[in-house]
């Protein structure tokens, strides 16, 4: 992963500037992390050049974000894509970073610390971040090779490891953490099982219900999930071997991994003679009870309490960098909210559900859906919520709880989210957003309010990129993208730049994003697309349809409901629109070749609805011109009744296979062309793809089907079959790529099917064969097709599934008088004048 | 005062789409249905090329024309973002659950 390649990031002494007469106050930084690194950028914020500082880190690496190691688990990002700040942002603050060098020692008197590599630094101003360490479970086996924790970068890395070579892996603790370590493992392929010492999994955020909901969800993705099970030890000879429980029961693994919960890291506080709790003691502005030495972060305990998540900290170092730069804001401690960390899983969970004295519980279940949801209310205001299946509303029931709104008024519809609870039908998500108070949190990851944001935006940052450039919101997992984009339309209206790939105006995300989230989140309407991924128009547009309605087509063949009001008028007619409003009709005509009984009805229906023209095509087949919307089911109907079918002219779909004569009468022929084209033809026909698609066969390299401009060609040879793929003969022509040779007939059409299924599944709307193919290397293409067989067999069959699905002809229906609506006039009824 | 025409109901008009109504010697007309069920009346041609409206995917409250994708305000009839032009609308009202549309004007005055 390409995390190796950013290792040790020590900056030497010769790439910081830093003056030796500096005489600023120097800030020493105790831990490179969320909590450091962010309070170090608020002082920065407040007073670029009042402090000198440095940092020392104990891993080797840039500061990243912590909590986004569980996508990197899961394979959803790289290292690089986590990384909080850059070597160039220390450089450029004149920070010095001493990386992979952890301190061990602090001399209070002498205002010094001391690292393991003995470097001794001195401080006007000391600030300890640890964080926090895994809890190790003292049981037999703890210490053995494979057993980790979920922690840091080098744990993650471990797992990787382990997951490569396949097996089974056990996690001890269903919380938070252990679940993401779980689905990240499960994801990478090797079989989990999550021990769970309480009957409930995530027991702290979510109650029995929602647990009970998490834990089948969990179980119907492959995982094992054993609740009110009790770790007795670990065992194995030199490296784990499994996990045994007081129960008797013994579960093989080959990994063990440890996320039972965190505790702070005070050590070193403790040796340096400073209060210490169960975290390091501090006051409102983080100051030790030494006034020199401040803590920040998980390693803290501030009015008694610690807390493990990440937006009391992102309070903490406001408070810390106000404090000093002599102002006086001080932290009142953190209420906090969680959201679960695994694609297609919407848990969240915030403040205090347990009930009691005057607590109310205002629960929605809807079991066809597998939405829990349950808000606790009490004096009027909220409490506590925890929402399963839906946490659409999630940040509205937190803001309400953070601000202690009264909720009097709305309780009634509280449940049904802010859509109804603000009296409207649809939601308008502008009028959303914009309702927000200031202080309410649009970025949970970076801990941005909506407040910064439109500070941000106000400054110029005109676009996603730029505000995910100045402020961090939405840089990091980026679920809260739509709410950003709101933002930018609110404040600016149409002056939003709009980013470089998005799939259209409607969303920010690109059409790869959108179609691996349809599939890693098994969605399966355009509405849910919509919903889960932040659509910004409540229906869409004609460019972001069409393309989802393919997307969910391609995905869930036989299962999708096609969505006809999200088709192009051709492929909702099943017919081709020409400048006058009439339609244009195209019978298929399998290889090009027809017969007397087609030919005759295809003239009757000339002269039976007054056709002006009929053309034959470039595809070697007859169209007929000037059809009536109204007289299409009947043209239809007479054309069904010769055996033809739609030829689909009129679709993103395979359109026809061009073949010559071929070997039967060509006296230049190698083989079959033209009975090889029918074959293909019958095996393609009727399946939708991103884009039109056009086949050829041609009998010998004369070539006259002309198969080196399409978008799959067959050329016969002597001694077998040349396949080509990404011609076009359109606007900017384009010579086909050799793909290889085979020598048969059944090879040529099972690479065909094939090659057909990668683009369909891997090339976005509208994207065509050649520009598509140039996109992505035929190099590419080959290793697909050509060298990795089972690949190409995968891709076959579940291209001919899909197709037992779509070789319906449309027409028949139509003419059996389905969606008369489409071609038939409304019938009015004058009533009299009022 | 206005001459008032039943073209049906609402159940008649596909969500997001549009049907025609044919007025002996006038100018055909798409009346559409919206995602969130509002219906309004247009003639069934686009300002830029005289497209059938009625055949374009409805968004929101537009619809994008079949033959070159402008995209026209259902309500006002106008072009929208950089294109310029505009298509007559008609008014619509809902009676016990019948949609009307006013009588062109044109079609009055020939009566």
């Amino acid at each position: 992963m390409d995390f190796q390649n950013n290792g040790p990031a020590t900056a030497s002494e010769e790439e910081i500037f830093v003056p030796c007469e500096d005489v600023r106050e120097h800030l020493v930084v105790v831990g490179n992390g969320m909590a450091g690194c962010r309070a170090v950028e608020e002082l920065l914020a407040r007073d670029k050049d009042r402090y000198r500082v440095t940092i020392f880190g104990a891993e080797p690496y840039v500061n990243y974000n912590r909590i986004m190691l569980s996508p990197v688990l899961a394979g959803e990002k790289s290292f690089d894509d986590i990384i909080i700040n850059s070597r160039e942002w220390y450089s450029e603050n004149n920070i010095e970073l001493i990386a992979g060098d952890p301190v061990t020692g602090i001399d209070r008197t002498a205002k010094t610390v001391t690292s393991q590599s003995g470097r001794t630094v001195g401080y006007d101003k000391l600030l300890i971040a640890t964080g926090s360490d895994p809890f190790i479970i003292p049981v037999p086996g703890k210490d053995l090779p494979g057993v980790i924790s979920f922690r840091d970068m080098k744990d993650v890395d471990t797992m990787l490891e382990a997951a490569g070579k396949g097996g089974s892996a056990v996690v001890i603790g269903g919380g938070l953490l252990g679940l993401e370590a779980a689905h990240g493992l499960t994801l990478r392929g090797m079989k989990v099982t999550v021990i769970h010492l309480m009957d409930t999994l995530m027991e702290r955020q979510l109650d029995e219900a929602a647990g009970w909901l998490l834990k089948t969800a969990l179980e119907g993705r492959g995982q094992t999930i054993l609740t009110g099970a009790n770790t007795e030890a670990i065992y194995g000879h030199g490296k784990v071997e499994g996990v045994r429980l007081k129960d008797g029961t013994e579960i093989p693994a080959s990994l063990v991994v440890m996320a039972v919960g965190i505790r702070p890291s005070t050590a070193l506080a403790r040796e340096a003679g400073l209060d210490v709790n169960r975290g390091i003691k501090v006051d409102d502005h983080m100051v030790t009870s030494d006034p020199d030495v401040l803590a920040v972060g998980e390693c803290v305990e501030h009015d008694g309490n610690v807390y493990g998540l990440v937006a009391p900290l992102w309070d903490m170092c406001r408070s810390l960098a106000d404090g000093l730069t002599d102002q006086h804001t001080g932290y009142k401690g953190s209420v906090t909210s969680t959201k679960l960390k695994v694609a297609g899983l919407d848990v969240f969970s915030a403040g205090d559900f347990s009930g009691g004295e005057g607590c109310e519980d205002i629960v929605l279940r809807d079991a066809s859906r597998g939405v829990y949801k349950r808000v606790v209310v009490k004096d009027d205001k909220i409490v506590g919520a925890v929402l399963y299946g839906d946490t659409v509303d999630g940040g509205w029931y937190f803001d309400l709880l953070k601000r202690e709104e009264d909720v009097a008024e709305i309780r009634d519809l509280l449940i049904f989210g802010q859509a109804f609870a603000s009296g409207g039908g649809a939601l308008d998500p502008k009028a959303a957003v914009a309702a927000l108070s200031d202080d309410a949190e649009i970025c949970g990851c970076n801990g941005v309010s909506k407040g910064q944001v439109v500070a941000c935006i106000e400054k110029g940052a005109c676009s996603l990129d730029a505000v995910r450039g100045s402020c961090k919101a939405s840089a990091s997992c980026g679920s809260c993208t739509g709410l950003v984009e709101n933002l930018l339309a609110v404040v600016l209206g149409d002056d939003v730049q709009s980013g470089p790939r998005t799939m259209c105006k409607c969303t920010s995300f690109g059409h790869d994003d959108v179609r691996r989230e349809i599939v890693a989140q098994n969605m399966r309407s355009i509405p849910e697309v919509m919903q889960r991924l932040h659509w910004s128009t409540p229906d869409g547009c004609s460019s972001c349809r069409p393309a989802l309605n393919y997307y969910l087509l391609c995905a869930l063949p036989g299962e999708y409901q096609d969505d006809q009001q999200s088709r192009f008028v051709n492929e909702r007619m099943h017919a081709n629109i020409q400048k006058d409003g009439t339609y244009s009709v195209v019978p298929r005509m399998w290889g090009g070749l027809t017969n007397p009984t087609e030919l005759r009805a295809i003239a009757d229906v000339v002269e039976k609805y007054n056709a002006p023209m009929v053309k034959v095509t470039g595809g070697q087949r007859l169209d007929i011109f000037g059809i009536r919307k109204e007289d299409l089911p009947a043209v239809w109907a007479d054309l069904n009744a010769a055996g033809m079918v739609s030829g689909h002219a009129y679709g993103k779909s395979l359109r026809t296979v061009k073949t010559c004569v071929g070997s039967e009468w060509c006296r230049f022929g190698t083989q079959d062309s033209t009975g090889l084209g029918v074959k293909i033809e019958r095996m393609t026909w009727g399946s939708w793809m991103p884009h039109k698609f056009k086949i050829a066969a041609s009998g010998c390299p004369r070539n006259c089907a002309e198969a080196t401009i399409k978008d799959f060609g067959v050329v016969c040879v002597d001694s077998g079959y040349e396949l080509h793929v990404g011609g076009n003969g359109g606007i900017h022509v384009r010579a086909t790529d050799l793909l290889c040779k085979v020598s048969t007939e059944q090879e040529a059409l099972d690479y065909c099917a094939a090659f057909i299924q990668l683009y369909r599944e891997e090339a976005r709307y509208l994207e065509r064969t050649a520009p598509w193919i140039e996109r992505v290397g035929v190099d590419y293409i080959k290793s697909r097709i050509v060298e990795d067989e089972a690949g190409r067999e995968h891709l076959r069959s579940r291209f001919l599934y899909s197709q037992s699905f779509s070789q319906d002809d449309p027409w028949a229906e139509r003419a059996a008088g389905q969606h008369a609506e489409l071609h038939q006039h409304l019938d009015p009824i004058a009533i009299a004048a009022e | 005062m206005t001459d008032w025409i039943d073209i049906g109901t609402l159940a008649d008009i596909p969500q997001r789409g549009a049907r025609t109504v044919q007025i002996a010697g006038e100018k055909e007309i798409a009346v559409f249905r919206t995602g969130d069920d509002k219906v309004f009346a247009l003639v069934n041609e686009c300002p830029h090329k005289k497209g059938p409206l009625s055949q374009g995917i409805v968004h929101g409250h537009s619809v994008a024309c079949p033959l070159h994708n402008w995209n026209i305000a259902l309500k006002t009839g106008e072009a929208q973002g950089n294109d310029e032009g505009c298509t007559p609308t008609i008014a619509v009202k809902e009676e016990g659950g019948r949609i009307l549309i006013a009588r062109p004007v044109a079609l009055k005055a020939a009566a």
